[in-house]
């Protein structure tokens, strides 16, 4: 079956909307740059939704599985005959429903953006942000090898720092894009080594051919990646750590996930979009691209786990004293990312993806919800809000839903795939599911308890709103998305996308279901306590708490970490060294040349006086010792 | 039509521009001249691309005449994919230099006189078959740059031009011991004495030989592209020298030497080259991390930009270090990106500069509100000079790293580690100038908000210079295949 | 009377590191002329002595020596009129406020 024409097009449209507008914005386009952005998005959305029809439904199983499909592909840089990074369409069961989910939100963002960044100066730059964006974020589901992948990942994180710091003027944005690209650029670093690694070895960079030389029995790559080690570890798991270090910088996981929360500086939209539907799940994406190798080495995937689990319950705790809606939403981002990372390392490919699915509505319709919030009342801090449900039904009715999906609240969408990953764990490692569960509960916590500070809690003091709650480009992404977090979790996700391929369709006991769901509820409970009206309980709690509280909202001091680091050691310690040595030794060793020539001619110049007389003397006195040297010596 | 035109046309234009008087007439005629030389070099790829026959003819277009017969020395020229990359980066950053000085007043005929007389000697530099007449105009391509500097620079301009003549001659005179040596080596290994390049890479000079004069050559050749810890002209030469000098200076002088060491240092003396390819390696990697490090500590634009090419340059020395075919090809890429991208750079630098009379990072900021174009030229090569995918550094180091990652070797690896190292701290000093000029508050020292917000943008030269290295750097970028396809032998 | 050979050569050397002596001791440029006239002096008598004493036929000698003076002439000449330029620019014919050449 030839999917090329079209699938190329999914992706190139967005392309062409940020030369278009990248280029035009200024004179033809400026007013119309949403409505044109957006349109080709909406094809884009038409077609990935028509292709994932024909790939699921009309092409359907062959051989009981769905099969990978290259839809295109071409030579992009021959690096030596057998090698090659190549640019093309692959497409999977992930890489279709990456392609739904990507198109989809990126639809949503384009048709919010429109009410939200209403009046901008820089509206058509914003779109073609959002369509390079877009096009780097469809090229990197659809990569069909690992060097297109690093290129796309590349490029996402690129557009991620031009739209965090769309608002060039404001410092602080400024320094969250540099900070996002710096870390993810660290991490990338890893990645690029793990690239460098498993191409060398494996003789290929294509997905398809690395999986299978490496899978197959008796392979002469795995055997020689597992042979050779480097400081007591095998290359294999270096590896892997490392790609998997690309994969974690860019899905802010613990400990590099301090870029994330800063990122929030950037227009809400791309919040929703980047930053927490599509692009920081890339490193889960990364993961699940490679699995079947992944599974080939029991200490990564255990490494995986644990930083996933990690970042899941460290971020749900800092989530709970951020003050800063955006920034809780980040907080809960990473919480959620981390779900999906230590379910990969726990095999259950199926419940990540499927996670990773339905958080993608349900985040940014939470984000695009708090963007509506700040449009409305101008202000990110929870504190200054309250009691908005009367002044934003829609918004509230949206919010809340998403809440009950990220809580885990059946029958919403998170309930169903925060079932099948926590099931995951309790099958293969109790311990992280008791860390699981527990950060579950805190979960439902800190969402309701943004919940009822916004839209409960004391009225509102000032209302200067004159706008509304937005226009309908605002409500309509919201109600959209809100459905889609209904619904999306009746999929039954395990018979279109699993491991291997072979569906592995289970039920979850209703049994196993009491737990988690008594644990939300309990969350919500307490937020309930706390938060649905003003009273001085939250206060209280937190003076008792007195340091440890300190240090979550200090966020664990990470921050200052990575501060004291770079400007302490490698500025101090390293870059002023070497441009120091640079200047004195180096440079100095090069002008000593000079000023040592210089001297040795300055000595010798002192000979040429100027005075005929002394010049005479030299003469004759050279002329004397010829005399002498011919006829007392030279006489042969 | 032949290959000597491509050195024949700059001497017409060098030759109708001291005809000429004022500022109109010269310009126009410098930029005929050297958007005639541009199509003319599209003209000569396709001849390649038409002759082109991979049957291990390495030389197409050959010329070869007698020029001094006592001494066996030709003029001989001649081309491959690889001079044939860099004669197109020759010619694209000669019409963007001369676009982007076209206001200039001081001197305007000799200053487009020494431009295109320094375009004759890189074009003729890298025809050359004959290391006599590659010497030869290796010399015309140094000694226009002393004037340049000395004259129509900045800040501490005569140090820096007699500095920069000083090493660049010092580097010459390697050269020539270099040559000199393979000159008469060519009758040890059973020939005449021949600078035929040709010639001598069919005669295998003996190794022992070698090891004494490859030193000599890759050196000299080194000083030109920035060998640490030869490097130290590259900053005060290119802070002080004009705009469209820096240009040339960071765009094709520096690739002098690079296509020097890979030409005739490592081609003609491989033996050699394998036994000192270690010592190579490591001032590369030194150079490109050290380099790096370096370049965070700047205030000053120039300064960054010029410390950041010895960085880059690492990566072409690393490359020809490595010696893997896949890695060669990765220093040449880097040539021909690093090339363009640093005449971005220095182009947009000195559109900044003549707009806000300093090149401080402190004392400007937010550049992008008032002057949009300039301001994401300065982006695009910042974003080209950290190697992000769609631009050419990205392909070229990433040629580099795979070929050098084919030496199984654990310090060649550590070294290529270190190196890939380099493209997180070059990121760290690209956002940091770029975050803080042209984002953030609007600032200008020395002028209030209103007067900042005054200034303008681009000019049409300037929009065209920028817009044809863009082009450039983009088509590498996105295309990369087509520029492999032509520089692979 | 017969005068040997080394007499007049004794003559002509000592007037030769007079002249010498001079040329490098005296500051006054006019001088350092009359001294160098001293020295081609000297030489002439070495080529007269010469001639007469070891060849007697020839006259070669003495057409240097002529020569010698034709030349020593000119070269005074030469050199009061460059004597006299330096004193109008200078305002003095001392040779040691004559130091252009100096490196």
């Amino acid at each position: 079956m030839n999917y090329a024409s079209y699938i190329a097009l999914i992706p190139l449209l967005p392309l062409a909307g940020f030369v278009i507008l990248g280029l035009f914005g200024k004179k033809p386009f400026a007013r119309s740059a949403g409505v044109i952005g957006t349109l080709l998005i909406f094809i884009s959305t038409l077609l990935a939704l028509y292709t994932a029809y024909q790939y699921f439904f009309v092409a359907g199983k062959q051989h009981g599985i769905y099969p990978a499909v290259k839809a295109l592909e071409f030579t992009w840089l021959q690096f030596s005959p057998g090698l090659s990074i190549d640019m093309g369409l692959l497409i999977d069961p992930a890489s279709v429903m990456m392609l739904v989910v990507v198109t989809f939100v990126s639809l949503m963002v384009h048709i919010f953006s429109i009410g939200y960044m209403k009046g901008e100066e820089r509206l058509s730059t914003y779109y073609s942000f959002l369509g390079l964006f877009t096009f780097s974020m469809l090229g990197l589901v659809l990569s069909t090898n690992i060097f297109q992948i690093y290129i796309f990942w590349e490029l996402v994180g690129v557009s991620s720092f031009l739209l965090i710091g769309f608002y060039y003027d404001r410092p602080a944005a400024v320094a969250a894009a540099k900070k996002a690209f710096i870390v993810t650029r660290f991490a990338d670093l890893g990645f690029l080594i793990g690239i460098l690694i498993l191409a060398f070895y494996s003789g290929t960079l294509d997905f398809g051919t690395l999986i299978q030389r490496l899978t197959e029995p008796g392979s002469s790559a795995l055997a020689q990646l597992k042979g050779y080690g480097f400081i007591g570890i095998p290359v294999f798991s270096w590896a892997l750590a490392l790609l998997f270090i690309g994969g974690a910088g860019k899905s802010a996981m613990f400990p590099l996930h301090i870029w994330l929360p800063d990122a929030m500086e950037g227009p809400t939209p791309v919040s929703a979009l980047i930053h927490a539907a599509t692009m920081v799940v890339a490193g889960v994406y990364l993961v699940a691209r490679l699995y079947p190798v992944f599974v080939l080495d029991v200490p990564v995937l255990q490494l995986i786990t644990w930083v996933g689990v990690i970042s899941a319950f460290l971020a749900a705790v800092i989530a709970c004293t951020q003050t800063d809606i955006k920034r809780v939403l980040a907080y809960s981002t990473i919480s959620q990312i981390g779900y999906m990372l230590f379910a990969l390392g726990l095999a259950g490919y199926t419940a990540s993806l499927f996670h990773l699915f339905t958080h993608a509505f349900f985040k940014s319709l939470l984000f695009l919800g708090a963007g509506a919030v700040i449009h409305y009342i101008h202000t990110n801090e929870m504190g200054n809000m309250g009691g908005l449900r009367k002044y934003m039904p829609v918004t509230h009715i949206t919010f809340l839903i998403a809440c009950m999906a990220i809580a885990g609240i059946p029958p919403f969408a998170g309930f169903f795939s925060k079932e099948e990953i926590l099931l995951t764990a309790w099958q293969n490692n109790q311990p992280v599911y008791y860390i699981a569960l527990l950060t579950s509960g805190i979960t439902a916590f800190y969402m309701f308890r943004l919940y009822f500070s916004i839209f409960w809690n004391k009225p509102l003091a000032h209302n200067h709103n004159h706008h509304g709650e937005g226009p309908w480009s605002m409500k309509f992404p919201l109600l959209v998305l809100a459905l889609a977090a209904v619904v999306v979790g009746f999929i039954p996700f395990a018979h279109y996308i699993s491991a291997g391929q072979q569906a592995a369709e289970h039920t979850i006991p209703i049994s196993f279901s009491i737990a988690p769901v008594a644990m939300a509820l309990a969350g919500i409970a307490l937020a309930y306590m706390l938060y649905y009206k003003q009273n001085e309980r939250p206060q209280k709690l937190a003076t008792a708490m007195g340091g440890l509280y300190r240090l979550v909202r200090q966020k664990f001091y990470f921050d200052e970490l990575y501060l004291f680091v770079t400007k302490k050691i490698i500025f101090n310690g390293i870059a002023k060294p070497a441009a120091w040595i640079d200047k004195h030794l180096v440079d100095g060793l090069m002008n000593g040349l000079g000023r040592a020539t210089t001297g040795i001619s300055e000595r010798i110049k002192a000979w040429q006086s100027g005075s005929v007389q002394s010049y005479a003397l030299y003469f004759f006195g050279g002329i004397v010792a010829l005399a002498a040297v011919f006829i007392y010596w030279w006489t042969g | 039509m032949s290959l000597s035109l491509l050195i024949i046309l700059p001497l017409i234009t060098a030759v109708a521009l001291l005809l000429c008087n004022g500022l109109k007439p010269v310009r126009v005629v410098a930029l005929t001249g050297a958007v005639v030389q541009l199509l003319y070099s599209f003209y000569v790829l396709l001849m390649y691309h038409n002759q082109r026959v991979f049957d291990g003819t390495p030389m197409l277009l050959q010329e070869n005449h007698v020029w001094f017969a006592p001494l066996n020395i030709h003029y001989h020229v001649g081309v491959d994919g690889i001079s044939m990359a860099m004669i197109m980066l020759t010619a694209f950053v000669t019409v963007a230099g001369i676009l982007v000085s076209w206001k200039i007043e001081k001197l305007s005929k000799e200053f487009f006189f020494l431009l295109t007389l320094l375009s004759m000697g890189a074009y003729g530099f890298f025809i050359s078959l004959d290391l006599f007449t590659l010497f030869f105009f290796l010399e015309i391509a140094v000694i226009p740059k002393f004037l340049l500097i000395g004259i129509w620079g900045s800040g501490r301009k005569e140090y820096s031009a007699m500095k920069l003549a000083l090493m660049l001659m010092g580097g010459s005179a390697l050269v020539f011991v270099g040559l000199a040596g393979l000159y008469f080596s060519t009758q040890t290994a059973g020939g005449e004495h021949t600078f035929n390049m040709l010639q001598i890479a069919q005669l295998r000079i003996p190794p022992e030989t070698q090891l004494i004069f490859f030193p000599f050559a890759f050196v000299g050749f080194g000083i030109f592209t920035a060998l640490f810890p030869f490097h130290t002209w590259v900053p005060d030469g290119h802070s002080s020298a004009p705009t469209a000098a820096s240009m040339f200076l960071a765009g094709i002088s520096m690739k002098l030497g690079g296509y020097g060491c890979l030409r005739v240092a490592t081609l003609l003396m491989p033996d050699a080259a394998h036994a000192y390819s270690w010592i190579i390696i490591l001032l590369a990697t030194v150079a490109i991390i050290y380099g790096a490090f370096a370049t965070m500590m700047q205030t000053d634009l120039k300064y960054i930009n010029a410390y950041s090419s010895i960085s880059h340059c690492g990566f072409v020395l690393l490359g020809i270090g490595m010696m893997t075919q896949t890695a060669i090809m990765g220093a040449v890429l880097q040539m021909v990106s690093h090339g363009l991208m640093t005449a971005l750079f220095f182009a947009a630098i000195g559109m900044l500069y003549e707009r806000t009379h300093t090149r401080e990072v402190a004392q400007i900021g937010g550049l992008l509100k008032v002057m949009p174009f300039i301001a994401t030229v300065f982006v695009i090569a910042g974003l080209c000079s950290l190697g992000l995918p769609g631009l050419s550094g990205f392909v070229a180091e990433v040629t580099v790293f795979m070929g050098s990652w084919e030496n199984a070797d654990v310090w060649y690896r550590l070294a290529t580690i270190l190196a890939c190292a380099s493209i997180v701290v070059t990121a760290v000093y690209i956002l940091r100038a770029m975050g803080k000029v042209i984002m953030g508050p609007l600032q200008v020292e020395g002028a209030s908000l209103q007067q900042a917000g005054a200034l303008g943008d681009a000019g049409w030269n300037e929009k065209a210079a920028a817009g044809l290295l863009i082009i450039g750097i983009i088509a590498i970028g996105v295309a990369p295949f087509w520029l492999t396809e032509l520089i692979k032998q | 009377m017969n005068i040997p050979l080394t007499h007049i050569l004794f003559v002509s050397t000592a007037l030769f590191f007079i002249g010498m002596y001079g040329l490098f001791t005296r500051r006054n440029l006019i001088t350092m002329l009359m001294a160098i006239e001293l020295i081609l002096n000297s030489v002439n008598i070495n080529f007269v002595a010469f001639n007469k004493y070891l060849y007697p036929d020839n006259l070669n000698g003495v057409f240097f020596t002529l020569f010698i003076i034709a030349i020593a002439a000119a070269e005074a000449a030469v050199a009061i009129a460059i004597i006299i330029n330096l004193y109008r620019s200078h305002r003095s014919i001392d040779v040691e406020d004559v130091r252009e050449m100096r490196g």
